[in-house]
């Protein structure tokens, strides 16, 4: 086993900076213009899932529907060619999918019903609000942890980061947008939980470095720190990465976003716990004095 | 640094693996496709003579099964084949007809020593076993709108017969408001509704004209109006939802306005919107004296009386009814108490009052389906569904006084009163609910996503599995144990617990698997780091476990706060995925810890070693 080789991962920061900085421009941007493109479970609204026993022609379908009457169903393939989901425009209304799977039976073809789902507006608007809260809950929660277990810099830090690792996951979702539904916001609360563990394993390190290492800079500690977690952070991104991808190839269409919301937030969140945590917390100057366990009587100093 | 467990710690690894091992395995014994009879009624009785009717049927069309069994309520007949179901439930309601509730269900093969240690398996969601799932919403507004209404009507007598005068008297924006001549007239009818009216109260806001006497339903009165209200409605659903036959429906109140009701099996969502979307209805009537009326059955749940004759005519219908519930009078006998809207008040009292030593029955009016049989030109057995009207006496009692807005039945057992009392409230006129959510998942999908699920769990464990042979070698063999063991301690707590296993759910499993190697991985890099520092093999290990201990604890304590929060504000599907992510953090802490070490100090610990194979 050969001596552990100290990367300068610090010596990069201005570039990640830049480079984060961008990545979360652009998803506020796109967030703000584009908006996230909402599943059926946060917009309201019937969509019907059918399956026929051949390869379906889904502008043919659009065409029977229009002239059944439906006015602008989106018709498209889900998941395979036999298979098409439609989604009704207009006001939610109970009935609207029996009519539907009767239009479609009227051509005498065998349709196999295999999904409805209708919800009205008002859980849509709940949902909304009920996720955001959830986000906010999750961060403030975490924060307070993070605060108690370690200091105030640490908790600053691995809270950007997960800021940093939510903003860009749903940035992406904008951008390519992509459905964002329950099981993504699912994906999205399970990326905090994971970059969270990655950023709390990292800074546990430097704790533990910042108290065990007397004489060095900040910036050499964590460093230091850094390349000794190097291999921990890989690997587990590794299987994770793994199981991710047998979900998405393998899982079927209803949890494909799922996978894709985790696989970009694994990605970003291993970058986000080696340099947004780390730099937050050399932008605010900590030190080895923020660690070591206070005596008592003696006032702490946050302030740089 | 000996690395040696004490023979308790051990042991304990051990009957925890033992205990998953024993719970996991009730899951490998999948259920029986069933069919499930019952009557109509519970008093029908479901013997040995009905299974033979039923078996010859099945026999007749050859349908294969294999055991059939009663208890005198309900019958169970398990099938050979899944696909066989449907087809069956067909035949054997054709045979029965309308009276018997036939039912699609999965009779559980659990052996019965394990059943005797509590171990059944896993639930599956409706996203997997396939069935309607609706979110009714009731409504709140109109109940109260109804109460108020039933009030203004209550307030207006009394006025009159207390010779207050007033100007005018109605509902504005939910609340009663009069306009009064002079404050002498306003001050009497506060006090006059403070005493008899407690459930008004009487509003004052700054500015408001003194011959102004605005009242609004006390908080109190709200709450238990609005409480009623999803009972009642709960009630009467649960009711309907045993007519469709269904094997395990479930209906139960969510949040503060909504009911969640799920039929697995279920596919006519038109069928189960319609017995759901109807209601019952309630009539008083006195009995006939002449041979003029009609004959009832006395039916409860609990138990059935002598026939009765009644008169054609309703003295008042569940709509007069406002509420009804179980007490006890002074000497401790339990009773109902009815209250009734002025208008109904008024009726009863007018039909009672030359009417005292009759007796007055209620007869509960439901609005049932049954399927008749028929043949359609190509001799093709057709069963349509035909609605029908099924009328039964809940109460017949004797008129001891004139009645009037609020009576009470006596002479009756404390089952029996509390059964009455909610079969009044539900045969009332209850608050109006919508569907504000509707899922269909057909067989078809459900069977897809439970074959999907278990192939990316088993893909995605054996890449792991692999990639941790490769990176750790020796201690990879470890972790990979510890990783399967960790899938199936998560199985057995979650059919321990009676957790509902979801596609999110598995997502939620998958996802578990790629990171539960993680404290692995943290352990056995320590280790590496320690021995690249120079310790001696053993000193390694034990500080490798050790110092990792508190970074797996930290990572492992905010991401169970993670899972908790997603716990809170998910729904369904997502709260599943919630509790497999919650309990996989656990049970993976267990395991990546205790027994990965305990296998480590068995195999390696205390020995003299030249190189460790990590």
């Amino acid at each position: 086993m050969s001596e552990l080789r100290i990367y300068n991962f610090m010596g990069l920061r201005k570039i990640a900076v830049v480079f984060s900085a961008i990545m979360l421009l652009v998803s506020i941007a796109s967030l703000s213009i584009n908006g996230l493109v909402l599943g059926l479970d946060f917009s309201g609204g019937t969509q019907v899932e059918v399956g026929y026993e051949k390869p379906a022609d889904v502008a043919a379908l659009r065409q029977q529907l229009e002239s059944a009457g439906f006015e602008g169903p989106v018709v498209v393939h889900y998941g395979s060619e036999t298979d098409v989901l439609i989604r009704l425009q207009g006001k939610p209304d109970q009935g609207l999918a029996e009519k539907v799977v009767a239009v479609l039976q009227s051509s005498g073809e065998q349709v196999d019903l295999r999904r409805v789902d209708f919800v009205g507006p008002q859980i849509g608007d709940e949902l909304r609000e009920d996720g955001g809260l959830g986000m906010l809950a999750a961060l403030m929660v975490v924060m307070l942890y993070v605060a108690v277990r370690f200091q105030f810099k640490f908790s600053v830090g691995a809270v950007l980061a997960l800021v940093h690792d939510v903003i860009i996951t749903l940035g992406v979702f904008s951008l390519a947008r992509l459905e964002f539904d329950l099981t993504v916001l699912a994906a999205v609360l399970a990326v905090v939980g994971y970059s969270l563990n990655d950023t709390i394993v990292v800074s546990d390190r430097i704790r533990e470095n910042f108290r065990k290492i007397r004489k060095a800079t900040p910036v050499e500690v964590i460093n230091e720190s850094l390349s000794q977690t190097l291999w921990r952070t890989i690997n587990t991104s590794v299987t994770t990465m793994l199981v991710l991808l047998a979900l998405f190839f393998i899982g079927g269409e209803l949890i494909h976003n799922f996978a894709i919301a985790l696989m970009i937030g694994v990605a970003i969140g291993t970058y986000s716990s080696i340099y947004v945590a780390a730099t937050v917390m050399l932008a605010m100057n900590v030190d080895r004095e923020d660690l070591l366990e206070p005596v008592e009587g003696e006032l702490v100093d946050d302030l740089p | 640094m000996p690395n040696k467990f004490p023979l308790w710690k051990n042991l304990m690894v051990l009957l925890v693996v033992v205990f998953g091992f024993i719970y996991a395995s009730a899951n490998l014994f999948p259920p029986d496709p069933a069919i499930q009879l019952s009557g109509q009624s519970g008093a029908m009785q479901i013997d040995a003579a009905v299974l033979q009717k039923v078996e010859r049927s099945l026999d007749e069309a050859g349908i294969e099964y294999f055991a059939g069994e009663t208890d005198d309520e309900s019958l169970l007949i398990r099938l050979r084949d899944i696909d066989l179901q449907l087809r069956a439930k067909e035949v054997i309601q054709a045979e029965m007809g309308g009276d018997y509730i036939v039912a699609l269900n999965l009779a559980p093969t659990t052996p019965q020593w394990l059943s005797d240690l509590g171990g059944k398996p896993m639930k599956l969601g409706l996203d997997l076993s396939g069935g309607v799932h609706f979110l009714l919403e009731v409504d709140l507004d109109s109940a109260l709108a109804t109460r108020i209404e039933s009030d203004l009507e209550d307030v207006k007598k009394v006025l009159r017969e207390e010779r207050i005068r007033y100007r005018s008297l109605a509902i504005k924006d939910g609340r009663i408001v009069g306009q009064f001549r002079d404050e002498e007239q306003v001050e009497k009818a506060k006090a006059l509704i403070r005493t008899t009216y407690r459930d008004l109260q009487p509003q004052s806001e700054p500015g408001q004209s003194p011959l102004l006497l605005s009242l609004k339903l006390s908080d109190i009165a709200s709450g238990e109006i609005e409480d009623n209200a999803i009972k009642q409605n709960l009630t009467s659903l649960r009711n309907r939802v045993n007519e469709l036959g269904v094997s395990e429906p479930l209906v139960s109140r969510q949040g503060k306005n909504r009911i969640v009701v799920e039929l697995p099996g279920v596919q006519d969502t038109a069928e189960a919107k319609r017995i759901i979307g109807k209601t019952a209805n309630l009539e008083f009537r006195l009995a006939a004296i002449d041979r003029v009326g009609e004959v009832f059955p006395f039916r409860t749940p609990s138990g059935q009386g002598p026939d009765a004759r009644l008169e054609n005519k309703a003295v008042i219908t569940g709509e007069n009814v406002t509420d009804a519930r179980a007490s006890f009078d002074e000497n401790g006998r339990p009773q109902v108490n009815i209250t009734l809207d002025a208008k109904g008040g008024w009726q009863m009292g007018y039909a009672t009052r030359d009417n005292i030593g009759r007796r007055l029955g209620v007869l509960f009016i439901e609005y049932k389906t049954k399927l008749v049989k028929s043949f359609d030109e190509s001799g093709e057995l057709v069963l349509t569904p035909v609605p029908f009207v099924e009328k039964h006496i809940i109460s017949l009692a004797t008129v001891q006084a004139q009645l009037g807005k609020s009576f009470r039945i006596t002479g009756l057992e404390q089952r029996e009163s509390s059964e009455l009392a909610l079969l009044l409230r539900a045969g009332a006129l209850a608050a109006p609910m919508y569907i504000v959510e509707e899922r269909t998942i057909g067989p078809s999908l459900g069977a897809d996503n439970i074959e999907l699920g278990v192939k990316s769990v088993t893909i995605g464990m054996v890449m792991v599995l692999l990639f941790m042979l490769v990176i750790y070698r020796a201690f990879g063999v470890f972790a990979n144990i510890a990783l399967a063991m960790n899938l199936v301690l998560l199985i057995a707590f979650m059919s321990l617990m009676g957790a509902t296993l979801t596609l999110p759910g598995i997502a939620g499993i998958v996802l578990t698997v790629g990171m539960a190697v993680d404290a692995n991985v943290l352990i056995f890099s320590r280790i590496r780091e320690e021995l690249a520092a120079g310790s001696s093999i053993q000193g390694a290990i034990s500080a490798g476990y050790d110092r990792a201990f508190v970074s797996i604890l930290d990572a492992n304590v905010t991401t169970l706060i993670v899972a908790l929060i997603l716990f809170l504000i998910g729904s369904g599907p997502v709260q599943g995925f919630a509790v497999t992510l919650s309990i996989g953090i656990v049970t993976s802490m267990f395991t990546a810890i205790l027994l990965t070490r305990s296998l480590v100090n068995l195999t390696v610990g205390g020995r003299k070693i030249e190189k460790l194979w990590i």
